[in-house]
């Protein structure tokens, strides 16, 4: 079993002149390839602000990630961007594409920050986008397409530069149901690679089945870990 | 990134667009209100400076600019010619008139007395007429658009012929030229020396200037020098005696002030402006930025990426603005008002420079901003 990310004893607080909020305690987790984890569980429990430390984009108080064996949690600055740049592929709510850009150029943007030039990286992205189904879609911008098929950009964006974490909050929370399920369909498929983990952020209830774990938390702590598609025992979200 | 950020800069042609005029409108505004502040500024020189041939201006020592004449004795003149290095020296006549048509209109001219045999002083270019008709008894020439103030009927070319009096004596207009246009507008009638001293009031004086060409080598201001030592005199070479007046109306008059106040209202709304469109225009981006940053964008590729797309605004909106500018200044040459006025080069640089440093400070203030955003906001809905 080979090891994606390691965390050990991470501890967030927020907040500055001495009103200081504390959101995680203690979290020690550990994530592998070839699985989709799922981190589910109540609003405001953490969750996103662990997916950004695991995925080096927040810096914790206290505690220490490695990331396939580099400790991106005291990388400098630029080290830690160029390790995101390799490593690590994200996904978000928001999709978060730049409305000025195609969608095959959108999903080639990690290519190009490494240098590519940015023709080469959309040529490079076609390719992706049409194994997600985007073929007739690649030219068109962001405002041309529809939640689902820009999550599909997204998704692109996230495993074009074929890293070995891809992390995703909340990819389904702004689609409807079927094509939520599409999206994490192809997550799903992304994270059959093993030498891939894929990490996703919900409280999509209608969407764990997709899951090989799923680790609930609760007020900044985890507090069930299951090794199937069901949620953990006696963790109820509604 | 380069790509990129073109795309980013051009995608919302909205925000392009306002940034671009923004700039321009700065751009406009600036060079615009100096180069007339300028123009305004070499017109109080524009009666010295055209008289091209003489090195050297010679008057009484208490004269502080050219309109300000304090007749010399005509020995003066022979006082002048006898200093060494100089090659040839020719009274000139300035003075105010009054002149009436037959109509019975009463027009105050500035009249200008050009020595009778070298013609020292004349105009060059000539619409109507030519040198040689100021020789012809009771002629007169005026500048264009003097003529065509005093005889609004016709065309300036077409008031050859014209009859008028100063101080009772007829003249007839023979010529019409092109004079740079003076500070004070009134209109400037040429004749021969010896016609406008004996027409004018009969005072003890009458020669106001002595001009002076300087020998094969000499240094104009030398010569100055040796002129004054010797004479007396006041003597200023072409240059300095421009300056002069124009730093008499720098700081005697209330016009620099004044412009200064445009000027200084045209930088701070032009850089108000643009320093604010660009600024707004990178932080509504601050997401898109974050997103990049988050896959991968160092803090050094998206400052460059903010640069370009400042360089860009900056010389597309320049570009436009000193366009605008020029073309404006194209068009209005034929109002007398602002005729002869230019965009000069130093203004093309100054401007741009101003420009440049508003974008530097917009742009740097805006990626404070973005090399503090956390990648991590692209998280947050
Ligand atoms: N930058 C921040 N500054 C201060 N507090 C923060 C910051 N980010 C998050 N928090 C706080 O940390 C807690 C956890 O936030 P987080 O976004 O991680 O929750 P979440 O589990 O993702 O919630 P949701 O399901 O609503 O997205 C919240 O109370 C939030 O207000
Ligand atoms: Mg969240």
């Amino acid at each position: 079993m080979n090891v994606a990310v390691q965390a050990s004893n991470i501890d967030m607080e927020f907040g500055a002149n001495g009103v200081r909020s504390q959101v995680l305690f203690g979290v020690d987790l550990q994530i592998e390839m070839g699985k989709l984890t799922m981190l589910v569980g109540p609003s405001g429990c953490g969750k996103t602000t662990l997916l950004s430390i695991l995925s080096g984009t927040l810096t914790p108080t206290r505690g220490d990630v490695d990331v396939m064996g580099g400790r991106i949690t005291s990388m400098k600055d630029r080290q830690n961007v160029e390790f995101r740049r390799e490593r690590i592929g994200f996904i978000f709510q928001q999709y978060n594409l730049l409305p000025a850009l195609t969608a095959a150029e959108n999903a080639g943007a990690p290519l190009v920050t490494a240098g590519m030039k940015l023709k080469d990286a959309a040529e490079r992205a076609r390719v992706v986008l049409e194994t997600l189904g985007m073929g007739p879609h690649v030219n068109k911008l962001p405002r041309q397409l529809s939640g689902g098929q820009q999550q599909r950009v997204a998704i692109a964006r996230a495993i074009v530069h074929e890293p070995a974490l891809v992390v995703c909050d909340e990819p389904t929370a702004a689609l409807d149901a079927d094509t939520g399920r599409q999206v994490m369909a192809l997550l799903k498929d992304a994270s059959a690679d093993p030498n891939r983990a894929v990490l996703v952020v919900t409280h999509d209830n209608r969407i764990y089945h997709y899951a090989d774990r799923i680790i609930a938390m609760e007020d900044g702590r985890i507090v069930g870990d299951s090794a199937n598609n069901t949620l953990p025992e006696g963790i109820h979200v509604h | 990134m380069w790509a990129i950020a073109l795309k980013m800069l051009t995608g919302d042609r909205a925000k392009y667009f306002a940034l671009v005029f923004g700039i321009a409108f700065a751009t406009l505004l600036m060079s615009q209100q100096v180069s007339i502040f300028i123009g305004l500024m070499t017109r109080t020189a524009s009666q010295v400076l055209d008289v091209r041939e003489a090195d050297v201006w010679v008057m009484d020592p208490r004269v502080r600019y050219v309109d300000e004449v304090e007749a010399l004795p005509d020995e003066a003149l022979g006082r002048v010619r006898s200093v060494a290095g100089v090659e040839w020296a020719v009274p000139f006549y300035k003075g105010l008139a009054i002149l009436r048509t037959p109509g019975g209109l009463l027009n105050q001219v500035s009249l200008v007395g050009v020595d009778d045999e070298t013609m020292i002083g004349a105009p060059r270019t000539w619409l109507a007429g030519d040198l040689a008709v100021l020789r012809e008894p009771d002629a007169i020439a005026f500048d264009a658009q003097g003529a065509a103030f005093i005889w609004p009927d016709v065309e300036a070319v077409d008031t050859i012929g014209r009859e008028a009096e100063i101080n009772d004596n007829r003249v007839i207009v023979r010529g019409v030229v092109d004079a740079s246009a003076p500070f004070i507008t009134f209109p400037i009638a040429y004749m021969r020396y010896s016609q406008a001293t004996a027409i004018t009031p009969p005072t003890r004086n009458k020669m106001s200037f002595v001009l002076v060409r300087a020998g094969e080598g000499q240094s104009p201001r030398e010569l100055a020098q040796r002129i004054e030592a010797e004479t007396g005199l006041q003597a200023l070479t072409r240059i300095d005696f421009a300056w002069r007046s124009v730093t008499y109306y720098l700081t005697r008059t209330g016009i620099p002030v004044n412009f200064g106040i445009t000027i200084a209202l045209a930088v701070i709304v032009g850089a108000a402006i643009t320093a604010q469109t660009f600024y707004l225009f990178v932080v509504e981006n601050l997401k898109q930025f974050g997103a990049l940053k988050a896959i991968g964008a160092t803090n050094g590729q998206i400052a460059l990426m903010v640069l370009l797309q400042a360089a860009v605004v900056g010389a597309i909106g320049y570009g436009l603005g000193i366009g605008v500018c020029a073309l404006f200044f194209q068009i209005s040459d034929d109002v007398p008002a602002l005729e002869g006025f230019v965009l000069r080069w130093q203004v093309l640089w100054g401007t741009a420079a101003v420009v440049g440093v508003i974008i530097m400070i917009a742009s740097l203030g805006s990626l404070l901003k973005v090399f503090r955003v956390d990648p991590a906001i692209v998280f947050r809905g």
